[in-house]
């Protein structure tokens, strides 16, 4: 598959080299030249330096011929305004948004998109490590405290 | 009214300090503490809170549940973004206005449902482009969210409304004629008003026949 992923940090990098690993098209956008190290030197990524956000820089990732994007920055609201230009400008099948903070990744789940949040992930996985129970499928994972809801 | 603006920028404190002055109830968020105590001592601890107008918990303790309107005027897209929809699809906020850096942007915006969008970078960029393609056609500003423009001419001898009365010129349909100034006076627009190489007129067109109300009130040759 042909994939565009927003953002060469620690996820981006990882989701990157696995997926090219597997065998898929890869397109890295990232504007920090810098963060491009994470890459190494072997694998087949394409790269984009420049602002995900920009327009012509989404089209010149080749979002228009892409199976999946992913928004992997360390902003949230990065992320969220990414998916929603792929969304709304862009043909795009499959979507996938990291969002850090619990209760707005909640909120913009329930708006359609697959929303990772990590935190919660982490928390409901080592929940399932301590006591031995069996890993569950990603969604049961997103339940919220009533505290973080805000 | 309750008013909630988000960011504590030039342009936020200088909305929250008139709306305050229209008697508004006004909160401006600012996530930084630093820029919340210094806005606090400009506008008034009761009209500042410290927080990030992204998060829900911020939002919560803001009252976004009741406010009126809210207004997001972070220097960042995304940011404003996220409030404004937030606002809307989570509070139910009636009214969000965002301002938008990136004018590509915007249709953006209008498809989260957020119409409301000021653009600095556009408004200058039009300014310039029509000041470019001709100085005699102003654009003043916009109505009915950007579907009706407010222009302003200054009578040429190559005008087709120099020395003309008003029920003789075809203008583009749905455009009206609606001040004139002469010598630093007003003159009330009727059917018999005769343009004069001079005046300053004021008229109202649909956007899209923007152009063709520019050939009737600059005349000559268009450089567009």
């Amino acid at each position: 598959m042909n994939v565009v992923i927003l953002g060469c940090g620690r996820t981006g990098a990882l989701l990157s080299m696995q997926l090219s690993q597997a065998g898929h098209k890869v397109t890295v956008i990232e504007q920090t030249p810098e963060n491009l190290r994470r890459l190494g030197k072997d694998y087949p990524v394409r790269i984009v330096l420049g602002n995900g956000l920009d327009l012509d820089i989404l089209e010149k990732s080749g979002i228009r011929d892409c199976d999946a994007f992913f928004a992997m920055t360390r902003g949230d609201n990065t992320n969220i305004f990414a998916a929603e230009i792929v969304k709304r400008n862009f043909e795009v099948a499959r979507i996938a948004v990291k969002v850090a903070d619990p209760s707005r990744a909640d909120a913009y789940r329930k708006m359609g998109f697959f929303t990772i949040n990590a935190a919660a992930l982490l928390a409901g996985l080592l929940g399932d490590w301590l006591t031995g129970s069996e890993y569950k499928p990603i969604n049961s994972y997103n339940v919220l405290s009533k505290e973080l809801n805000g | 009214m309750y008013l909630i603006l988000v960011g504590g920028g030039n342009v936020g404190i200088q909305l929250a300090k008139r709306l305050i002055a229209k008697g508004h109830e006004v909160l401006l968020l600012e996530k930084d503490g630093r820029t919340a105590g210094k806005l606090a001592n400009l506008i008034g601890d009761e009209n500042v809170m410290m927080g990030d107008g992204c998060e829900l918990y911020t939002q919560k303790h803001a009252g976004f549940n009741r406010a009126d309107v809210v207004v997001a005027v972070t220097g960042e897209d995304e940011d404003n973004f996220v409030t404004c929809q937030l606002a809307k699809e989570v509070w139910n906020v009636q009214r969000v206005v965002a301002r938008v850096n990136d004018p590509s942007h915007e249709p953006t915006f209008r498809a989260a449902g957020i119409d409301d969008t000021v653009s600095s970078t556009g408004i200058i960029f039009s300014l310039i482009d029509q000041q470019i393609s001709s100085d005699e056609f102003i654009p003043v500003g916009h109505l009915h969210k950007g579907h009706v423009e407010v222009v302003e001419t200054v009578i040429s001898h190559r005008s087709r409304l120099a020395g003309k009365v008003l029920r003789e010129i075809e203008l583009p349909n749905g455009s009206f004629v609606v001040y004139l100034l002469r010598d630093g006076v007003g003159i009330p627009i009727t059917g018999e008003t005769e343009f004069q190489v001079g005046d300053t007129v004021v008229a109202l067109v649909p956007t899209a026949r923007a152009d063709d109300l520019r050939q009737v009130m600059v005349g000559g040759v268009v450089n567009s």
